[in-house]
């Protein structure tokens, strides 16, 4: 009744071809993100920052990186950890190495070396597709999983290649409660959301489109592949990359080449294929997943227990909950392949009709 | 030069045990197209049931041999991996059919974690020690060529010795056996092999079923050099490089890119490492793998990859 295009006419081009071409939607996501900003700061306690809103918002980021390449552009990827890596430890030295540097620009920059490699790591790509790629894209992994252990020039030689960051602070704004914490990540997360959502309904977007679903003959009609993956390859690892430098910077502070290890990489690809492939809302729904189901069970799991009046210990929960993430990934995988983002598509249509199905 | 045949047979031995859980991997996606990146957890599974039930046989029958605690214990870990197999099957695999790749794969991950949280529920987090009662002591050969000769880990040959004589049974179980002869049908063509009546997810059931005994014995020998713990499930990761050099459709290919991954690591660590610092072995592999991939994309013995539109 309420969520229905009825009577919104387009009188030019530009209003066709909107973000959000339907009102309602332009409203949900408006009051969505008001809701974000204001809202959220006032509601959500300190606990509840730090060990959900801020990693959701960042993994968040990553996984639409992820999904640009992998949902959008189909290369299948296992190096998402080590992009992260690469703007987390790059954003660092360009933080502590040139003096005066602002925090946005150092994360930027970050950004940007992760494009490099990410490029650089994407010829393969070229060459070799599917299961293969992923494979060969666990070189990048493990290579700078290595590199920022043993090259003590990343790392401003601290042993171990332990890191810390502290006094962040932009324009004068110093961050450093977790609420401004949280802000600080939403403004990246909504202007990158929007510029990617942007970016998948423009040329180069029908072009990665193109490549994942037939190469061969998306070259034949003119898309050239080489620049369509490349290009893929660089832009998803730019916001992995700043996706990365957020994380070492602002919610974790110090941080190991151990951070961004290789179950990073698994942890992102479950993010995308769990939200939805080709969806930039699946990514929301499948970091919000990730992120929440280990801190639910961790609760739940001894709650359970003391019900039956046994007693859980910490390891036999950790374990406990290898064996339900691994079965939920699978059941999901079953019942749902496309993802959360298609449960979200068949409530909206089911809600065009509603209540009057006939 | 005498330092050199040390490290390349040091190498070779390794990479047979690469070839081994590489096997497990090829086996699995010729016949099902399922890249089961749990063969890794497999193996540290298979390795932990075989410890343990070693362990336990005896105390709860009182017997005291250990070469029949060892059997004992090497039937049950077989039987429990094909329940494992025949669980997959019923429970995972017969639900996704005709998903995408990359669905696979996470499904194959999911089924990582629930066998390493599983594994480590039933069997316990600890390190164990699988003992076959393999001697430990080195030998010396080629006394006459070189001076001093060439150092060999009796214990490594006779894994290696293992891990040949499973290879050829594979084979023979594949060239010589009707199953055998189903199965090579169903790797090269589902629907062909479905509509001359051999059933699928029968055939997968085995399939798994080989898989997990080529885990079981390639857990055995990891775990009695290096001892049963978790870490034994990123032998997978290791893995991985070799069955992209040697092809993900080819057995042959499997173990020669083994032996190649094997002793390009051991070569790379001994000669490149100290220049950069060590521990480049992890990356190296998959460098190495990713140059040949480069030449050659389907691997070295993979079927060439033909595309139409």
């Amino acid at each position: 009744m309420f969520y229905r295009e009825n009577g919104q006419f387009k009188t030019s081009y530009r209003e066709d071809q909107q973000i959000f071409p339907i009102a309602q939607d332009r409203w949900a996501i408006l009051a969505l993100v008001a809701f974000a900003f204001v809202g959220v700061p006032l509601l959500a306690d300190e606990y509840l920052f730090r060990a959900i809103l801020i990693p959701f918002l960042i993994l968040s980021l990553a996984a639409i990186g992820v999904n640009l390449l992998v949902g959008y552009c189909g290369q299948i990827s296992l190096g998402s950890g080590a992009f992260m890596a690469v703007g987390a430890y790059m954003a660092y030295n360009a933080l502590t190495r040139i003096e005066g540097m602002p925090l946005v620009v150092a994360l930027l920059i970050g950004g940007l070396c992760a494009t490099v490699v990410g490029v650089f790591f994407g010829i393969p790509s070229l060459r070799v597709k599917g299961l293969y790629l992923a494979v060969a894209t666990l070189a990048a992994q493990f290579f700078c999983d290595w590199a920022f252990l043993r090259i003590g020039w990343f790392t401003n030689y601290t042993p171990s290649g332990s890191v810390s960051v502290s006094n962040l602070s932009v324009l004068g704004w110093r961050i450093d409660t977790p609420e401004e914490k949280y802000l600080f990540c939403l403004v990246f997360v909504v202007v990158f959301a929007l510029l990617a959502k942007n970016l998948v309904r423009s040329a180069i977007g029908r072009e990665w489109m193109a490549i994942r679903d037939m190469d061969v003959a998306a070259a034949v009609i003119g898309i050239r592949p080489m620049y369509a993956k490349l290009s893929a390859f660089a832009v998803s690892s730019f916001i992995i990359g700043l996706a990365g430098a957020l994380w070492g910077f602002v919610h974790l502070g110090s941080w190991e080449p151990a951070a961004f290890s290789v179950d990073r990489s698994f942890q992102l690809l479950f993010m995308v294929i769990i939200g939805g492939l080709g969806s930039i809302m699946g990514s929301f729904f499948g970091a919000a997943f990730i992120v929440v189901l280990p801190i639910f069970l961790n609760q739940f799991l001894p709650w359970l227990g003391g019900l039956f009046g046994i007693a859980v210990s910490t390891a036999a929960v950790s374990h406990a909950e290898y064996m339900i993430f691994g079965a939920l990934i699978v059941w999901f995988l079953i019942v749902e392949p496309h993802g959360l983002a298609k449960l979200w598509s068949i409530g909206k249509q089911k809600l065009r009709l509603w209540p009057f199905p006939h | 030069m005498a330092f050199f045949l040390e490290t390349v047979l040091g190498g070779l031995m390794a990479g047979m045990l690469y070839a081994l859980v590489a096997l497990g991997f090829v086996l699995i996606f010729k016949a099902s197209g399922v890249f089961n990146f749990a063969q890794g957890a497999m193996v540290l599974f298979a390795a932990l049931a075989m410890a343990r039930f070693a362990e336990w046989y005896p105390q709860w029958f009182g017997f005291e041999s250990r070469l029949l605690a060892n059997l004992l214990a090497f039937i049950t870990a077989a039987l429990i991996m094909f329940a494992v197999a025949w669980l997959i099957e019923a429970l995972v695999l017969r639900h996704l059919v005709n998903q995408e790749g990359a669905t696979l794969l996470m499904a194959t991950l999911g089924i990582t974690y629930f066998l390493d949280g599983l594994g480590q529920t039933i069997f316990g987090s600890d390190i164990y020690q699988i003992n076959l009662g393999m001697p430990k002591d080195p030998v010396f050969i080629l006394e006459q060529t070189f001076e001093g000769g060439i150092l060999i880990n009796k214990e490594d040959l006779i894994a290696a010795g293992i891990a040949a004589t499973l290879v050829a049974a594979l084979s023979l179980f594949f060239q010589k056996t009707g199953t055998g002869r189903a199965l090579r049908a169903v790797a090269d063509d589902h629907q062909a092999a479905q509509s001359i009546g051999i059933p699928l997810n029968r055939i997968w059931v085995i399939v798994w079923c080989v898989a997990g005994i080529v885990a079981l014995v390639a857990g055995m020998i990891w775990g009695s050099k290096l001892g049963v713990q978790f870490s034994l499930s990123t032998v997978a990761l290791r893995a991985l490089p070799v069955i992209i050099l040697g092809g993900l459709t080819s057995v042959p290919g499997a173990i020669v890119g083994g032996l190649i991954i094997g002793v390009g690591e051991k070569l790379s660590e001994v000669y490149l490492g100290p220049y950069v610092g060590g521990g480049i072995e992890i990356w190296f592999a998959y460098v190495l793998a990713l140059v040949f991939l480069l030449l050659r994309p389907q691997g070295l013995f993979g079927e060439k990859i033909i595309d139409r539109v």
